[in-house]
Parts: C-alpha cells; sequence; structure tokens
C-alpha cells in the first residue's frame, strides 16, 4: 500500500507495534537453523556440546572445514551435480520451449487433443515401480540420462511457456512469414528473444529442482563416481553414515580424532553444499517471484 | 489461473479435407511438436501402461505382457494387510494436518507482511522467508536433525527452563508435530508470494476510497484485501487438494527413523521399500495405482465443486 495513512488509531498503532515484533519473530526462526550450522561447524571438538553454544561457538576452529574440504567424495557429488544440472536445465529448455510454441498457436490440428494429452500427465502417472522399470529398460542405470531424461519436459512448464507465447500480438509473425520466414525461424528469431522472462523464469525452476533432487539419484546411480551431492549429504547426514564420517576423520592427527564427534563435519559438509544455493539466491530471487506471477496470476 | 480453455479441448476435426490441408500447412509446427509428445508418450504413457503390474504377477524374465494375470489379487492384499491400512492412515492424517496448518500459514504471513510499512524490513522478512523452499529435504532435515538433537538448540532451552530434555525424532508423539512444523519452515515463505502477488495487484483507488469512506485497516484489510484474495485461495485449495495423499516423501524419508516407524511411514516410502528394496513390484505397483487413482478423483471432484460453488472461471478447467 502506497497510499498515505494519515492518522492511525491507537488500536492501529498496537497492532503495529505486535506486527513488526511479530515479523521479526518469523525472522529469526528463518534464520536461525542456519546460523547453528553456522555456529556448530566452527567449534572445536566437545565445545559443540556445550549447552552455551546457541548463539556464537565456544571456541571457534576451522578444523572442520579443512577436513570436510579434503573430503574426495563431496567433490564428485559437487561435479555430478554441477553436470546434471546444467545439461538438465539446457534440455529442458530446449524441449519445454519447442513443445509449448507449437501448443500457443489455436489453429494447430489436434491442438486440443495434444494439450488434453499433456495436461493427463499433471493428473494421473504410473507411479514408481513403472518408471523404475522403465528407466532400467532402457539401459539408463547410472547414466546421467536417468537423472535428464525423465523429467525433460514437464506440463506446467508447457503451459506457463505456452501462455507467454500466446500473449505475443501475432502481427509480429504475420510481418515475418510475409518476407519468407518459416515457422521455426520466427520460433528462433522472434519469439525466443521476446520470451527471455518466461524463459528464465523456467530454467531457474528446472536448474533448482536439479540440484535438489536426491531421490532418482538414489534408485538409478549406484556407482560411486557418479554420486549426487545430495546423496552424499544424505549419507553423511541422514543415514549418519559412520565409515564415511572415519573417512573424513582420518586425515586427523589420532589425538585430535578422539576430540572431534562428527557433528561439526555434519554442519561443515553440509553448509559447503548450500553454500552455492544462497550464494545464487538474491540473483534468482525476483526472477522467481516475476515467473510465478506470471505463470499464476496473468495467464 | 486458466491452464487452458474450452476452446482447446473442443478444437480439432471438423472437416476431414480442412484437417488434412491444415496439417500441410502447419507441418513445421507439428514437426516441432514432434520431440515432446514423444517424451510424454515414452515417460509418461509407458509408464501408465505399467500400471497393468498391479494386476498380474509380474515376471521379470517374463516381461509385463507375458506374465500371468491375477486380477485384484494385490489390491486384496494391500486391503487385507494391517500394515497397509496403517501407511494409508498415517498419509491421511499428516497430510490432513500439514493442510490445516500449512494451507492458512502463508495466506496469515501475507496479510500482516503486507501491513509493514517500512519497506526495507518488509522486504528482508520476505527474502529471507523464500530461502528454505530453495534448499533439498536433505539439507533442511539435516539441520533440524541438529537443532533437536539431545545437545541441540532446542533441548539447551528446555534445560535452561529447567525441564528434562528430549529426544525429539525418536519420540512418536512429537513425531508428526515435527514434519508439520518443518514443513510449514520451509514453505510458508514462497507460499506467500502468490498472495502477495494478487495483494499488489488490488488497485490503489479501491483502498483510498474506502479510507474516505472512514474505513479503517482493519476494515479495509476485511472488506477489500482478503475477498480479494479469495479467487487465488481458492486455486491453492484445489490444487492442494489433489495432494492429499502426498505426506511429503523426500520430508519423511529424510527425518524418520525405526522408531516412529508406527505414526511416519506413509504410502510413498511403503512403496518405495516394497517395489525397490524388495523386489515386490507388482503389489508395490498396486499400492502406488490405488494412491494415484484416489488422487485423480480428488482433483476431479475439487475442480467440479471449485466451478460450481465459485461460479465458472474458478476452477483449473
Amino acid at each position: 500500500m502506497k497510499m498515505v495513512i494519515l492518522k492511525k488509531s491507537a488500536s492501529e498503532k498496537v497492532f503495529d507495534i505486535l506486527n513488526y515484533v511479530f515479523m521479526f519473530l518469523i525472522f529469526l526462526i528463518t534464520v536461525y537453523p542456519f546460523w547453528n550450522q553456522v555456529v556448530t561447524s566452527l567449534s572445536e571438538g566437545y565445545s559443540a556440546y556445550l549447552t552455551g553454544m546457541l548463539l556464537w561457538p565456544a571456541k571457534i576452529s576451522k578444523k572442520a572445514y579443512e577436513m570436510v574440504l579434503g573430503y574426495s567424495l563431496l567433490w564428485t557429488g559437487f561435479k555430478n551435480s554441477i553436470i546434471r544440472t546444467v545439461l538438465g536445465t539446457l534440455i529442458s529448455l530446449v524441449f519445454t520451449s519447442l513443445t509449448a510454441y507449437p501448443l500457443s498457436k489455436n489453429k494447430l490440428p489436434l491442438n486440443g487433443f495434444f494439450t488434453g494429452m499433456i495436461f493427463f500427465t499433471m493428473l494421473f502417472n504410473g507411479g514408481l515401480v513403472p518408471n523404475y522399470l522403465l528407466v532400467k529398460r532402457l539401459g539408463m542405470l547410472n547414466t546421467v540420462w536417468s537423472l535428464v531424461l525423465p523429467g525433460m519436459i514437464g506440463a506446467f512448464n508447457v503451459f506457463i511457456m505456452r501462455n507467454f507465447f500466446k500473449s505475443i500480438p501475432e502481427s509480429l509473425e504475420e510481418s515475418a512469414m510475409l518476407d519468407g520466414a518459416g515457422y521455426f525461424r520466427i520460433f528462433l528469431a522472434i519469439i525466443l528473444p521476446l520470451s527471455k522472462p518466461v524463459i528464465a523464469t523456467v530454467a531457474l525452476w528446472v536448474a533448482v529442482g536439479h540440484w535438489n533432487s536426491w531421490f532418482d539419484g538414489l534408485i538409478y546411480i549406484t556407482d560411486k563416481n557418479k554420486i549426487l551431492l545430495q546423496i552424499v549429504l544424505q549419507k553423511i547426514i541422514i543415514e549418519n553414515n559412520s565409515t564415511n564420517i572415519q573417512e573424513i576423520m582420518q586425515r586427523l592427527q589420532s589425538n585430535e580424532r578422539s576430540n572431534y564427534t562428527g557433528r561439526q563435519l555434519q554442519a561443515a559438509i553440509l553448509l559447503v553444499a548450500t553454500v552455492p544455493m544462497i550464494v545464487i539466491y538474491p540473483f534468482i530471487q525476483k526472477y522467481f517471484i516475476k515467473g510465478i506471477r506470471m505463470g499464476a496470476i496473468k495467464g | 489461473m486458466k491452464l487452458f480453455s474450452k476452446a482447446d479441448i473442443k478444437g480439432g476435426v471438423h472437416h476431414r479435407l480442412h484437417f488434412i490441408k491444415s496439417v500441410y500447412k502447419y507441418r513445421g509446427l507439428l514437426l516441432m511438436l514432434l520431440p515432446g509428445i514423444l517424451f510424454f508418450i515414452i515417460f509418461h504413457y509407458i509408464p501408465m501402461y505399467g500400471v497393468l503390474l498391479a494386476f498380474k504377477d509380474f515376471r521379470i524374465m517374463d516381461g509385463i505382457m507375458a506374465s500371468p494375470w491375477v486380477g485384484l489379487k494385490h489390491f486384496q492384499k494391500a486391503f487385507s494387510d494391517p500394515y497397509f491400512l496403517q501407511v494409508f492412515k498415517n498419509s491421511l492424517l499428516i497430510s490432513i494436518y500439514k493442510h490445516v496448518w500449512g494451507f492458512p500459514a502463508p495466506i496469515l504471513f501475507a496479510l500482516l507482511l503486507n501491513e509493514v510499512i517500512n519497506q526495507k524490513f518488509k522486504k528482508l522478512v520476505q527474502t529471507v522467508s523464500y530461502l528454505p523452499y530453495f534448499l533439498s529435504w536433505v539439507v533442511v532435515a539435516g539441520m533440524f536433525i541438529n537443532i533437536l538433537s539431545l545437545n541441540g538448540p532446542i533441548n539447551a532451552i528446555i534445560s535452561i527452563l529447567g525441564f528434562k530434555p528430549r529426544l525429539f525424532l525418536t519420540d512418536p508423539t512429537h513425531f508428526r508435530s515435527i514434519l508439520v512444523i518443518t514443513d510449514i519452515w520451509k514453505g510458508f515463505g514462497w507460499g506467500s508470494i502468490i498472495y502477495l502477488a494478487a495483494i499488489s495487484d488490488i488497485e490503489e483507488e479501491m483502498y483510498e476510497s474506502a479510507y474516505l469512506d472512514g474505513a479503517n485497516r482493519f476494515q479495509r484489510a476485511f472488506h477489500i484485501t482478503i475477498p480479494s484474495l479469495a479467487p487465488v485461495i481458492v486455486i491453492v485449495l484445489i490444487l492442494s487438494c489433489s495432494s492429499i495423499l502426498n505426506a511429503g516423501f523426500d520430508q519423511v524419508f529424510n527425518l524418520y527413523n525405526s522408531m516412529v516407524m508406527d505414526v511416519s511411514d506413509i504410502i510413498d516410502t511403503y512403496v518405495y521399500r516394497k517395489g525397490l528394496l524388495d523386489m515386490d513390484y507388482s503389489y508395490a505397483t498396486a499400492v502406488g495405482v490405488f494412491k494415484s487413482i484416489v488422487a485423480l478423483i480428488l482433483i476431479i471432484g475439487t475442480n467440479k465443486a471449485a466451478n460450481k460453488l465459485g461460479g465458472k472461471g474458478y476452477g483449473l478447467w
């Protein structure tokens, strides 16, 4: 509300104060879990167990980070997750936009049939086992294709792009057509350059999805060299897999080792893995908001 | 949100000749569409055909076609299995709790945030509130495992206050609440975007004239903001109803443990263990199919109800 509020009643003032307090609490509750990881990861040895360690580490040590950064499986995971995200996003964008553009033309024969067919996949699916068996039959187990192809085109993204393409004035295309351009030329030279906002939005959605996705990595990838970052995290943090923690700890001197419990390591590895997301987050945030408005409200 | 119009569905073949002509005319576009259609056939419709597994005793050597039909055997097995009923109940309960608490949370947050006048503070809270949505459940679960552990900050506060520390994540009485709370933590900010966007689309004049008529801030919120949000709220409600049996696989999988299995095991985790770990393909498929069919009925039903109650245009189609 940009409107100037001239005077406030007493109850409105009380409400304002309570509201600010409430919002500040929301802010704290959202930020604290991250901060807790920072404090834990920077704590030395058993000081991670002191109850005073709520806001600041009792004794600061960078040891956990040194150990975690020397852990090769983490870097393998990073590499594979980056490959998956970049490849998956590129392929998704190409094929989602290629699918959405024809569907934005009402005159396209069988448009209704194809649209319905794609829409139905939002309502019903075969479920876990048939999907797994298909990927297995296609020989994609332990390849990046098992992570990239099954989710290549999402129905929702198709409709968001289609709605955007529809909003582009048809006169632009008509004049290009008079100049002898075919649909593919028009798509590349006119439609795509005009559609940067929607493409950026879908790209970010897809990329975040790939980066955070782990279940497909769990069921389709068994080869240790192809492990994803999220699976590395899961093994160390959730399953609390002692062999993995031991592996990281082996780098420590034996007397120091007894002082570390894995708790700091878990926090450190979690933060290291989250850093890329937190660093790019402020830049991508505004696109997400734009995208959701475009797709959900204006569409 | 209109995903597609009535014309999309009704359009199509009227005259055969006209049709053939237009196929030729639009061959370029149809060719562009081809990879996408092939994708949906291979990765969506073929797995739908795989649903037949649920009605067969799948033998991996024979493939789906040659395996023997067994009718509804696997469905009967599921419904007579007390554990399946438990898992079904868990899915429903967890999901209902999440909807009851989680659905109003972003609406409330958006309404209150909208009343914050300091733009910088508003922006800061808003930005921070979206962040958890962008982390995977592995990461979020890892954080909360840390926070809720015996020597984590929550227990530190509890012991400072003079109570006995608790093992939250292995205690069946707390587990579902933890699922609900962490789910809200991760999603409330992101969920509010759509409402904040709708609020910013409300015309300024409405507020101004209400103000001139003597409406105070609360009256303006109740008579202008909330009614303007109604259509968006209905859409979000319909979308969420269809997922009533999705209690949150990623979240549960990363947070549960053997101590809380009775209250936390859901259809999806059950299907995963039965299907992929025990390799009981047919049974797991049957359970999955049951879930998909219930979801399908729910979304069609809620869409119909939305169109009827709110008038045309409220539903998704």
